[in-house]
């Protein structure tokens, strides 16, 4: 008999019912929210005379609009501080298992906090009204980003409609080279595949890089994976998961924790199990990675150029390298080491973990911020990380190389708040997007890991963080 | 949520692949603690010359007269046709919103992102996948014709063209009654009470944890 997926026990074990034609009515275990997506959701429950199913689901935290600096003053725009507000207002009235309002020394970006407070925990189905809820599949959990809709539908049901996925295993073999990290995995990953090779699938990841990584890389590895298209992308339990989540505030404790231990070891696909779709990818060949266009598909290695469209055949093809290229202001065959820069970002959930935050500080000890570079800013994922960072030392590090030290929150990932770049600034961003305005209008985005940018932030442009002069 | 039978609309081709949902609608107009009003600033980036904020005076603002929704050929159009992996990106309701609220009961592309696809049938917006040869022939056909319109059935699960051709598309049978009949899922899925109910008591006994 043909053994299951992770993705096939993770859904087995969640159905509630089937329809005829296949769509499931999965019941959720744990629901996030924001304060972006949620307030039409509240809005419809209240207009049906609805109540949430079970409020000890919830986690919230406003994060999206919330600023990066002077807290003190509270939330100047009018417009975001009604946003924020109508979450809080909307959490005392209906209730949740953990909230963490802004200011809130637990507050921090949706899909940090989650994790950091065991609020994620393996075998969970995890929704949020947020894409990026691919992250918590690192925690073999099978985590979806939601819309408005369907965030009032876990509300008022506790459960999702979901069409089974179809299955993808991404295997990352050997071992990655030194200096290279997840973030480097993953943007090598969707380079190869395509931004929509994942539609309609549950992206694996396994092999034995992803073994090596630090749970914080592999939330990086699964939080892209909606970059790639996957709606959700998982990672199999191991000891690192378990050692992670022991002691986390809403992890189980003496029996339970024994008994949540034992079933989580479960958490991988069989030796047997068959996935739709396989493919391999050589770790010891990736190197640090460096998004030239507005896709994140559109990504070249450090040494790498600029594409030039003219050896394009495919005129639709043509058209969006030429149209990438114009809106980033490059020219075609220009070297990435070459590319000068105007902001630096390091933030978002993608990365900006401890870990993060620590690799970054490894290469700014005892460096300056080039001074062609405007501004250079580290945001803290969370409240919790930015304590740990300074408990470290790392704020002043970051701060003596001249880095801006910010509080924690989405910031410049999508430039809700008042972070964002002007037409025309190229950043240099940790973020996992880089379309076109994604981080202010006309502003060009470069993604990269974290090191990475902070070597960009020393030279000012685009650097191998290999170079001897980073070791 | 508003029925959906059958169309015969104006068709708008914006040709571009990864159509993402921040240039459907960027991510300042996301404060808006409401569900309607989202339609001037659809493809906000796109249509007007400058950077837009909520709240500003949309007369006051230049249009990108080389936009296709700004072209007086498509104004009232239903149908919007574009390339690969549309709706792509966040998760946003706000996209189909804004795109609903302009007018919008259709968009074909050869395929759609799995968030976007979704958030889409909620709201009464039909998307049809259609295969990259006949979304292309489309391009064409519009380009050559102008006041261009389809036909699209949902009924039938069919796409004709003006003279005549058919094309027929996929779409869930259970989504597709929703839509034909208008109908609120959150309200089905309350019907299924019961069976949620035992479905926490069993996992209650199972994994405890989880209701701490
Ligand atoms: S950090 Fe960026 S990607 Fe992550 S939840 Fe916030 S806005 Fe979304």
């Amino acid at each position: 008999m043909t053994g299951k997926t992770l993705y096939e026990k993770l859904w087995d074990s969640h159905v509630v019912r089937t329809e005829s034609d296949q769509t499931a009515l999965l019941y959720i275990d744990r629901h996030l929210v924001h304060e972006v997506t949620s307030p039409q959701a509240f809005e419809g429950l209240r207009l049906a005379g609805r109540k949430p199913w079970r409020t000890s689901s919830i986690v919230a935290t406003a994060d999206h609009n919330t600023p990066t600096s002077d807290w003190a003053k509270g939330i100047i725009d009018p417009i975001s501080r009604l946003q924020v507000e109508t979450l809080d207002a909307n959490i005392s009235v209906f209730g949740a298992r953990a909230y963490y309002p802004f200011r809130d020394s637990r507050q921090g970006i949706v899909h940090v906090i989650g994790p950091e407070n065991g609020a994620t925990l393996p075998g969970m189905t995890v929704v949020c009204g947020d894409s990026h809820t691919s992250t918590h599949g690192a925690f073999a959990c099978l985590a979806v980003g939601i819309g408005t809709s369907e965030v009032e539908h876990v509300l008022a049901t506790q459960c999702l409609l979901q069409k089974k996925a179809k299955t993808f295993l991404i295997r990352v073999n050997g071992n990655l080279k030194s200096n290279i990290s997840a973030k480097d995995v993953i943007l090598n990953i969707i380079g190869h595949i395509g931004t929509a090779a994942g539609t309609g699938y549950a992206i694996e990841f396994s092999g034995s890089v992803i073994g090596q990584l630090s749970m914080e890389g592999r939330m990086t590895i699964c939080n892209m994976a909606i970059e790639a298209g996957a709606r959700s992308g998982i990672i199999a339990v191991d000891d690192k998961t378990i050692d992670y989540l022991e002691g986390r505030p809403m992890s189980p404790i003496g029996d339970q924790w024994e008994l949540a231990k034992a079933s989580w070891r479960k958490l991988h696909s069989d030796e047997s199990a068959v996935f739709d779709k396989v493919i391999d990818i050589n770790g010891e060949a990736i190197t640090p990675q460096v998004t030239w266009g507005t896709s994140p598909q559109m990504v070249s290695s450090i040494a790498g150029s600029t594409p030039d469209p003219s050896l394009e055949k495919n005129p639709i093809l043509k058209e969006s390298l030429d149209n990438a290229l114009a809106y980033m202001g490059l020219e075609p065959n220009t070297r990435i080491i070459d590319i000068p820069l105007d902001k630096v970002f390091i933030g978002s959930c993608t990365n900006s973990r401890i870990e993060d935050l620590r690799e970054a500080a490894k290469v700014v000890t005892g460096r300056q911020v080039a001074k062609s570079i405007k501004h250079a800013m580290v945001v803290p994922g969370s409240g919790l990380v930015k304590k740990q960072a300074e408990l470290e030392g790392l704020d002043q590090i970051f701060q003596d190389a001249g880095f801006d030290w910010r509080e924690p929150g989405c910031s410049m990932c999508l430039a809700m708040n008042d972070d964002k770049l002007q037409s025309g600034e190229r950043c240099a961003s940790t973020s996992n997007r880089n379309f076109e305005g994604r981080q202010g209008s006309g502003g060009r985005t470069h993604l990269v890991s974290p090191a990475m940018a902070a070597a960009a932030a020393i030279a000012g442009h685009f650097v191998d963080v290999r170079d001897d002069y980073f070791q | 949520m508003e029925k959906f039978i059958r169309i015969t609309g104006l068709v708008a081709p914006l040709d571009r692949a990864n159509v993402d949902t921040d240039a459907i609608i960027p991510k300042q107009y996301l404060k808006s603690i409401n569900k309607s009003g989202f339609g001037v600033n659809l493809f906000d980036a796109w249509r007007y010359l400058d950077n837009g904020e909520p709240g500003v005076n949309l007369n006051s603002r230049p249009i990108n007269p080389e936009f296709i929704l700004n072209k007086q050929e498509y104004f009232g159009s239903t149908i919007l046709i574009a390339r690969d992996n549309f709706g792509c990106g966040s998760s946003r309701e706000h996209a189909p919103w804004a795109l609903v609220d302009y007018g919008f009961r259709v968009v074909i592309a050869p395929s759609f992102a799995d968030i976007f696809y979704n958030n889409s049938l909620k709201n009464g917006l039909l998307p049809v996948a259609l295969s990259s040869q006949i979304v292309d022939s489309i391009f064409k056909e519009i380009a050559a014709t102008p006041g261009y319109s389809l036909t699209v059935d949902l009924d039938g699960k069919f796409v004709e063209t003006g003279s005549r051709e058919r094309y027929s598309f996929e779409i869930d049978a259970f989504r597709r009654d929703c839509l034909l009949k208008g109908l609120d899922d959150i309200g089905i899925t309350l019907g299924y009470s019961d069976e949620i109910k035992e479905f926490e008591m069993k996992q209650k006994l199972e994994q405890p944890w989880l209701y701490q």
